[in-house]
């Protein structure tokens, strides 16, 4: 290290004991603490993914029980989309580089970012306890009557876990949103934010908007399961389509909770690996509040056989054809940013490459479902389990790793190897195609999702889905060790080891506690790449 | 769909939208993978290449990929509907089945009250309608040879249709989520010709589910209170079915099947004008099947489709 470095310390030296971090406000420091504890719930619903296609790779049900399989799939569907996914961008890769990207030296309301992760662990905790106990077998979904009047499992445990994640979700969104607003330093004018911020601002508004819904419906499902209150349950006078309205009007935005983070980092890896301004900035901004908006009208599409009014399904389905818009412009906007680029092809890059094909493959399956006649055939089968994942693994997963990849050397201050991240990337493009694409095809013959045992004549398909389960998990163990590896023995990295725009760039790496020596000051928009 | 039979009239219209939007799928992939290929082997670090300029047009070439793609999903959104709406709407010709889900089983009971379980015998060329109700949690009769899926319910009949055109045995799946045993709940639908059909049919004749109803009916009681001659003040029955019925609160009801299934285990919630809610529930006491029974009855009691052997 510089010795004009020592004045100030890095965010990583200062202060060295657990209670340092336990009780740290340093939004750097949190976002590691949620980095660390979102890699664990990735890894134990990865677990149950690998059970999962360890049962698939036969037909007959012979690995585990009926009971346990769909204990082992609700599980990874719960862990996965509450613990990691919806966390895993903002409460990471946006809580470290949020402030940093606007030039400001922490949230908006640093003591409620530490409590969002203590709430976080909480839910947590309430979630491996339910593991622990037996689990929950009602689907990530958590249906009515099934969950309340039916299941014998843990349902109650889970639920209550998932209701108070969901207030770290919530109290993020907010803080996020406060610090965007009044917290950009001179000249970072709302035009001049990165792309980065613009999608957490989207996220945040959906987050904090959204997620109260599933709270009040956790409430309901406890209502009627603790004390009979008829709300879902035809048997008590409820509506169990009541239930699946409440349920989608949060759950299909959250699935841009997942997306439109990683559509922020990929702007961001894209443009430092071409060295270019982003193709049509405003188009972009304007796509992100655009499917932040929209987001909240579409839930219906997950209802179309579900028994909803045929007039109903007929405005869901325009307005997700309506929604699909702004991705494909995202998309086209990408490509185009190549356009006379001065191309790099390091890890980050060839993840985000790999996010844009992906997410593209994810996107064109879902007009697929938004279109009624289509969707009755397809709902319902291993094509939406499949079409999801692309969305969500695919594309988020692969945005989230090309980001930690990409912004590794400011939060460490090291490099790790670029050889092996590079075959990690490569190797996860493939894996995860082979995993998924069979999926689309097992789901066009028909095969039902969340089928313990199934029919041989989609054995094939399986075998194929369960060999590529195997070179995706490779492709996640890998980074876990060169990452580690580099942590040690890796090269220390300059505050700017790119060549890349944006404020986090020009202070050191780590950056100190208070992030900048002095409050940067904006004169240009972002991206501002010159050509050499 | 390389094993999947196209065994219903919607089967190659559903499949013909599939195959265009995966042609237009493909072209769109194909366009872009193809572009992202040129631009990173061209403009690729190191290669000399003029790189100079900003684009001018950019308004322009964000509304034409903004215009082109919104105009193509309209289209095929149009596609879509038209074909939607005539999934949605039976003919008046269909037959109809009646289908009870359980966990984990699947009972279907013919017009002329042939009842079978996990298997449902049809007719090429004769359009079916099942009307579809749960008794514990929420099912889902899928038949992927058909291209048709529908959630079935507790406590609210759902509907589907098709005209099955070959024959052939085919998968029938529960494709929503129902506990332990979801992915065996399901079975086969046997597809035969008309007159196979029509021997089938004989062959497993019982009394239709109407006189089944008008079993029910004397069994359960109802007609200690409803029939002509009862002392209690309450609803005569006869030609109830289509009518409109105006309720004590004020409001008017169509008697459908919704109605007459929940007056029969939520009596308390739609009360006829001028009658005491005094009759109790049979929520608890008579299963969804005998409530389809009944339904069928109340159908045809008072017309002159009551006669037995009539009523089809």
């Amino acid at each position: 290290m510089l010795p004009a470095e020592h004045a100030a310390p890095s965010y990583l030296t200062d202060g060295n004991t657990l209670r340092s971090w336990l009780v740290t406000h340093d939004h750097k420091r949190i976002a590691i603490l949620y980095a660390v504890s979102i890699t664990f719930f990735f890894f134990l619903g990865g677990i149950a993914a690998a059970l999962i296609r360890l049962e698939l790779a036969t037909p007959a049900g012979d690995v585990m029980s009926a009971d346990t399989y769909n204990k082992t799939f609700t599980f990874h569907g719960v862990v996965m989309v509450w613990f990691f996914l919806i966390p895993s961008i903002p409460t990471t890769l946006g809580n470290f580089l949020l402030p940093l990207m606007i030039g400001a030296r922490d949230v908006a309301f640093p003591r409620l970012n530490l409590f969002s992760w203590y709430l976080y662990m909480a839910g947590g905790i309430f979630t491996v306890a339910c593991l622990l106990l037996g689990g929950v077998d009602t689907g990530w979904t958590f249906y009515t009557p099934f969950s309340t009047m039916f299941s014998n499992s843990n349902v109650m445990l889970t639920v209550v876990g998932v209701f108070i994640v969901g207030f770290s979700s919530i109290l993020t969104g907010l803080n996020f949103i406060v610090t965007i607003h009044t917290m950009r330093t001179t000249g970072m004018t709302w035009f001049r934010l990165p792309l980065f911020v613009w999608s957490m601002y989207g996220v945040s508004l959906v987050m904090l908007l959204a997620t109260p819904v599933l709270a009040m419906t956790l409430a309901l499902i406890a209502a009627e399961r603790l004390l009979g209150v008829g709300i879902f349950d035809p048997a008590l006078g409820g509506d169990p389509l009541l239930f699946q309205h409440f349920f989608w009007f949060y759950s299909h935005p959250a699935v841009y909770i997942m997306v439109l983070p990683a559509m922020g980092v990929v702007s961001e890896l894209i443009t430092a690996g071409v060295r270019r301004r982003i193709f049509g900035y405003r188009f972009m901004v304007y796509s992100i509040i655009g499917i932040a908006v929209i987001g909240f009208l579409v839930w219906g599409h997950h209802m179309f056989v579900a028994g909803q009014s045929m007039y109903a399904s007929i405005v869901f389905s325009i307005l997700s054809f309506i929604i699909a818009v702004p991705s494909a412009i995202k998309v086209f906007n990408w490509t185009a940013t190549l356009y006379k680029g001065d191309i790099a092809f390091g890890a980050p890059m060839i993840y985000a490459l790999g996010f844009v094909g992906l997410f593209m493959l994810g996107g064109l399956t879902g007009l697929f479902l938004a279109a009624t006649a289509l969707d009755v055939n397809l709902t319902d089968t291993y094509f939406v389990v499949a079409h999801f994942h692309y969305i969500m693994v695919g594309g988020s997963v692969m945005a989230y790793l090309g980001g930690i990849h990409f912004w590794w050397p400011k939060i460490t201050g090291r490099m790790f190897s670029e050889a092996w991240a590079r075959f990690a990337a490569i190797l996860m493009f493939l894996g995860f195609n082979l995993t998924f694409f069979p999926q689309f095809l097992a789901g066009a013959e028909g095969m039902p999702r969340r089928y313990h045992q199934y029919p041989a004549e989609y054995g094939l398909l399986n075998v194929l889905s369960s060999a590529g389960a195997v070179l995706l998990a490779a492709s996640y163990l890998l980074p876990i060790g060169y990452f580690l590896w580099s942590l040690r023995f890796g090269e220390r990295a300059g505050n700017d080891p790119w060549g890349a725009e944006g404020l986090e760039w020009t202070t050191s790496s780590p950056p100190p506690t208070h992030n900048f020596e002095e409050p940067p000051v904006v004169t240009e928009g972002p991206y501002a790449y010159t050509h050499p | 769909m390389t094993f999947l039979p196209e065994a219903s009239g919607f089967a190659p219209r559903i499949d013909g939208l599939f195959y265009a939007m995966l042609g237009l799928s493909a072209l769109v992939v194909v366009a872009v993978f193809t572009t992202m290929l040129v631009f990173a082997i061209r403009f690729r670090r190191g290669r000399n290449v003029d790189r100079s300029g900003e684009s001018h047009r950019d308004l322009g070439i964000e509304l034409t990929w903004t215009l082109i793609p919104f105009a193509l999903f309209v289209g095929i959104f149009v596609w879509s509907i038209r074909l939607w709406i005539d999934m949605r709407t039976p003919p008046g010709d269909a037959t109809t089945i009646h289908v009870v889900g359980k966990q984990w089983m699947w009972e279907f009971e013919h017009p002329d009250g042939q009842r079978e379980i996990d298997t449902l015998h049809l007719a090429t060329g004769q359009p079916v309608r099942l009307v579809m109700i749960s008794q514990d949690v929420i099912h889902d009769v899928s038949i992927p040879a058909f291209r048709v899926k529908q959630d079935v319910l507790p406590g609210r009949y759902t509907q589907m249709w098709f005209t099955p055109t070959r024959p052939g045995t085919y998968d029938l799946f529960c494709a929503e989520y129902c506990g332990t045993d979801h992915s065996r709940m399901g079975g086969v639908a046997v597809v035969q010709t008309p007159p196979e059909h029509a021997r089938w049919l004989a062959s497993h004749a019982g009394g239709s589910l109407a006189e089944q109803g008008r079993a029910l009916f004397t069994r359960y009681g109802c007609a200690g209170c409803h029939d002509a001659g009862s002392s209690v003040h309450a609803p005569r029955l006869d030609g109830l079915y289509g009518s409109t019925v105006p309720l004590a609160d004020g409001r008017q009801v169509l008697a459908d099947e919704r109605y007459l299934h929940d007056a029969i285990t939520l009596p308390g919630s739609e009360v006829a004008a001028g009658y005491a809610p005094v009759m109790p529930s049979y929520k608890d006491r008579i299963d969804e099947a005998d409530i389809l029974a009944l339904v069928a009855y109340l159908k045809v009691r008072g017309t002159d489709r009551e006669t037995p052997h009539a009523s089809r």
